[in-house]
């Protein structure tokens, strides 16, 4: 049976080129839509994760709620004590300190006076202890442009853009003017150990990265941080474990009713991250079934216009004994075939590119550059094993209910008017 | 400048009313008249101030102690005393331009731009407070708009708008002492018309033939806290200022 019909596809390409065309493009669009959403939403998430949400955050519930504004004044007190304690309840995850906080770099002239000035988005992070997981998540050793990694106290790195239009090199000195945690002046020398480079517009535009035993020193803000970040050890963001982790250790707090007693978001919950994902998610769900509807009306019509081609070969059919169901089925295996067939076309075309896009990547630094989310400049698909067989979907769903809607007139088909038919 | 009082209400401490002008019935005055009475009384003396503010944030309360020496309305030299991670700071006034100096950087830093708008010190005072130097009736058009008690002080009610040019506060709201000419109470605006600051006087007292206020709050309308309290511990009136200390070299 699957011969007959697999020879009468063949030999009949009226029967099968524009289904299958009509397969193939939209598996492939689908497999590319899909592997490129997924690579775009773990692009955001990892970037983001890595420069400002991690994994979860516990932040004081006072600085929580303006923590767009990372208002240090409202930091967490006695950060040391509360890492160990994240590192011993919650040991599947690394706990890192961090500040952020803003201001403005001014380099002197010869004279110590104020040659230039720019501002400066600041991230002090542990980046001289032994066992820092900072330099792994941020992946400082290659984002290092020009000089080195900070060693010595007092040492910081700059963006390498922002060096430059400072008109800085490795070894100046830097004068960082911002605010303690009490909100007092601070104005305190570092010296520019390195200029990087993370392909982060946020972060390229105008960053600072010191250590943050320096920052505490600076901004009067000892054994204090403004944020305490945890990440899965070697395992990608997972929404519902963090959820989770979250609530265990909320509840665990609940019992501190101050305004700078500890709480931790997951990564879904800050910054409308969670918004954006879920629309994201929604939208290509969206895009999925407006591919199978758009499909499904082009292969219905194509099925009615066979249908009416083959009026005479089904009146024949119809006549020569094989009942309406049968025929009808047929009609319905045939379609399977075009889809299956167009599906791994489809999917094997959608592959290749999302692989190329994988590979290349899709550079987006000149529209990112005013953005204010951490997001990498550089957009990637990225191929799962959901990539393989999402593009059947589509393919396998239009072509049944395209096939099956079409193939309904059969039944209208009276074979007690076929002579006449024939006569005629 | 004194410490971190902005000069409109250091004015207000320098303030000496040589006469009782306003008496009971009297019909009210112009507006520009009152303005022109609070902004003689101003002063523009010479005049050294040690102060001390008490800075109550959500995390508690700070003492900051500062000695100014003030010379005219455009020149001042402020050095913090305490607390120690303060102390030694300096910072320059001489005309529309402020500088700081802070020893552990030894470095001396020109504010400009939006840093003018920063705490001074987490108080609820700006460094563009600070800065202001002018006369109200240069900046302000004033009308009359109403009388009221602040405490057992019957006050003229000022509406202060602006006369156009980049200014801090749009409008501004001023309680003005009928026999004082102090500035009692204020409310400062943004163009928006959102409060931005206020300020309550809440002693006064006579030093050398002038009431001074001796202990005002300020509060930043946008921070939380219960504000900045400002208390004049000593001052010295007519004091003689050598020139050098206004120069940045004094700074180092």
């Amino acid at each position: 049976m699957i011969r007959f019909l697999l020879k009468g596809l063949l030999r009949d390409r009226s029967r099968s080129l524009l289904p299958l065309t009509t397969v193939v493009l939209g598996s492939a669009l689908t497999v590319i839509g899909f592997s490129w959403t997924n690579g775009a939403m773990s692009s955001m998430i990892e970037s983001g994760a890595r420069f400002s949400t991690g994994h979860v955050k516990v932040m004081s519930r006072a600085y929580a709620k303006e923590a767009d504004q990372a208002p240090n004044d409202l930091a967490l007190a006695g950060a040391g004590a509360l890492v160990g304690e994240l590192a011993r309840e919650y040991p599947s995850l690394d706990w890192t300190p961090r500040i952020v906080f803003g201001g403005l770099i001014d380099i002197p002239d010869e004279r110590g006076e104020t040659r230039v000035q720019g501002p400066v988005a600041g991230l002090a992070i542990d980046l001289r202890s032994p066992r820092t997981p900072e330099r792994r998540l941020l992946n400082l050793d290659k984002a290092v442009v020009r000089g080195r990694l900070p060693v010595r106290p007092g040492e910081i790195l700059l963006s390498d853009g922002f060096a430059a239009r400072l008109g800085v090199a490795p070894g100046a000195s830097a004068t960082l003017i911002s605010a303690t945690m009490y909100g007092s002046l601070v104005v305190r020398n570092f010296v520019v150990a390195g200029t990087v480079r993370f392909g982060v517009a946020v972060m390229d535009r105008g960053a600072m990265i010191a250590d943050i035993e320096d920052v505490r020193g600076a901004l009067d803000m000892a054994d204090s941080a403004g944020e305490i970040l945890g990440f899965f050890r070697d395992s990608p963001y997972r929404r519902d474990e963090a959820a989770r982790l979250a609530a265990a250790f909320n509840e665990a707090h609940r019992g501190d009713s101050g305004e700078f007693a500890p709480r931790m978001v997951s990564l879904h919950e800050q910054s409308g991250l969670a918004q954006t994902l879920d629309f994201a998610t929604q939208v290509y769900t969206l895009m999925l079934v407006f591919f199978i509807l758009v499909m499904s009306v082009v292969l219905w019509n194509a099925g009615l216009m066979a249908t009416l081609r083959r009026y005479g070969e089904f009146g024949i059919r119809l006549a020569l004994g094989e009942d309406h169901g049968r025929l009808y089925r047929s009609l319905i295996a045939e379609g399977a075939i075009v889809g299956f067939v167009g599906s791994v076309a489809g999917t094997a075309l959608g592959l290749a590119v999302s692989y190329y896009l994988q590979n290349t990547g899709f550079d987006l630094g000149s529209m990112l550059k005013n953005a204010s989310i951490v997001v990498t400049d550089v957009l990637r698909a990225r191929v799962t094993p959901v990539s393989y067989v999402i593009g059947f979907v589509p393919g396998l769903a239009a072509t049944f209910l395209g096939t099956a809607v079409s193939g309904i007139g059969i039944y209208r088909r009276e074979t007690s008017r076929l002579a006449k038919e024939f006569e005629a | 400048m004194t410490g971190c009082v902005p000069l409109r209400v250091v004015g207000s401490f320098t303030l000496a009313v040589a006469a009782v002008l306003v008496t009971a019935g009297a019909q009210a005055p112009d507006g520009a008249a009152v303005l022109r009475r609070v902004d003689e009384n101003m002063g523009a003396d010479n005049k050294i101030t040690t102060s001390e503010m008490i800075i109550r944030g959500r995390r508690g309360s700070r003492t900051v102690m500062s000695k100014s020496w003030v010379q005219g309305r455009a020149r001042s030299f402020t050095e913090y005393l305490d607390p120690p991670r303060e102390k030694g700071t300096k910072m320059l006034k001489l005309e529309d331009q402020l500088w700081t100096y802070t020893p552990a950087s030894d470095r001396t830093i020109l504010i400009s731009g939006h840093m003018l708008r920063q705490s001074v010190m987490g108080s609820d005072l700006s460094y563009e407070d600070m800065m202001e130097d002018q006369r109200l009736v240069e900046l302000y058009d004033a009308v009359i708009a109403g009388e009221e008690r602040v405490g057992d002080r019957p006050c003229w009610v000022l509406a202060l708008s602006s006369r156009g040019g980049e200014i801090a506060y749009a409008t501004r709201k001023i309680w003005v002492d009928r026999e004082r000419y102090v500035v009692l109470r204020e409310e400062r605006f943004a163009k928006s018309g959102k409060l931005l600051k206020t300020t309550e006087v809440r002693d006064v007292e006579r030093m050398k033939n002038r009431w001074v206020p001796t202990r005002v709050i300020f509060k930043d309308a946008l921070k939380d806290g219960e504000g900045t309290e400002f208390v004049v511990k000593a001052m010295e009136y007519n004091a003689v200022i050598p020139d050098h200390l206004f120069t940045k070299a004094s700074l180092r």
